[in-house]
């Protein structure tokens, strides 16, 4: 097996891991569908936005529940919006980890929130590191020769 | 293609427009407050061969459209109203939701015959009723696929309105 070959098995492995094991659903599947030669970049692009947003809604969500008097409608407004851009990117463990966060806000449970909010945090890096070693292994099989349309 | 109401001929042409489109793709207006919707929206729509404006709140759309404050001087003005065939926005937004917007487009004697298709995470039986009570062409979930859109497509060329 030559070298882009070998790339191109690990990095299917890679993705049929990471869906098995619930980090991405069909929904990730759907967003590589859409990229093609006019927008060779698209998931990464896609993926890079998430990340970003990702991190305000955190530090948002982790500030609000700082506040003496906690605002757990705005709270909740934060995971909402975090648990639809999960799903849109196909991040199911993260959109998962939303309901019950969504639960605690509704209950005003403020340690339940801390809680959640924790794990999500904790899930967000362990899906980064994953993606970018995706990433990082498609870069390397087109480095090595592989054809891009291999990679659908 | 024979499409219209009684009341309303050129929900036929904006219609038309949109599925026989000539040298002219048909133009969408994407409304949705998260980034990551409004750049996955564009590119589906784009795969399907529609030109895309995106906004990311309700009055940002109403100014797109011209149906902002200031434009209320400008009635008379009809160079800014926008050829768009077909607004597809979110529901859930801060201020203006998406439900809120669909009324003020079906309020104008412009945009009223354009069609309104509402995109919503949360599968809400009354909140649905109430947009297509409202005037709203169809409900979507999200997220959205390419499947949706193809869906949306033949919804559009299909329906009697």
């Amino acid at each position: 097996m030559d070298a882009a070959s070998q790339l191109l098995k690990q990095w299917s492995d890679h993705l049929q891991r990471l869906c098995q094991e619930g980090f991405l659903d069909d929904q990730f599947l759907q967003l590589k569908q859409l990229q093609d030669e006019d927008n060779p970049k698209f998931v990464v692009e896609v993926v890079s936005l998430f990340f970003d947003d990702s991190e305000k809604l955190l530090s948002n969500m982790a500030k609000a529940l700082e506040e003496k008097v906690v605002d757990f409608k705005q709270v909740d407004a934060y995971v909402h919006q975090f648990k639809g851009s999960s799903a849109s990117i196909g991040a199911l463990r993260l959109k998962n980890g939303c309901i019950n966060f969504r639960n605690y806000c509704e209950t005003q449970n403020k340690e339940g929130c801390l809680r959640c909010l924790q794990q999500l945090k904790q899930e967000c890096y362990v899906l980064k590191d994953n993606l970018k070693a995706l990433f990082m292994l498609e870069q390397q099989y087109v480095a090595a020769g592989g054809s891009i349309s291999k990679l659908s | 293609m024979a499409i219209s109401t009684p009341s309303s001929a050129s929900s036929g042409s904006s219609m038309a427009a949109l599925m026989e489109n000539g040298d002219q793709l048909p133009h969408v207006l994407a409304v949705d407050d998260s980034v990551i919707d409004r750049k996955l929206i564009e590119k589906l729509l784009k795969n399907s061969s529609c030109k895309v404006t995106t906004a990311e709140n309700g009055p940002r759309a109403l100014e797109f459209l011209g149906l902002g404050d200031h434009d209320r001087h400008n009635s008379l003005e009809k160079g800014n109203v926008s050829k768009v065939n077909l607004i597809i926005t979110d529901y859930c937004m801060p201020g203006m939701t998406g439900y809120d917007l669909l009324k003020k487009i079906k309020e104008s004697s412009v945009m009223r015959e354009v069609p309104v298709v509402i995109m919503s995470s949360e599968n809400v039986p009354t909140r649905i009723s109430k947009c297509l009570e409202e005037g709203a062409q169809m409900f979507m979930l999200k997220p959205l696929k390419q499947s949706d859109i193809k869906r949306l497509k033949c919804h559009l060329m299909n329906s009697g309105n």
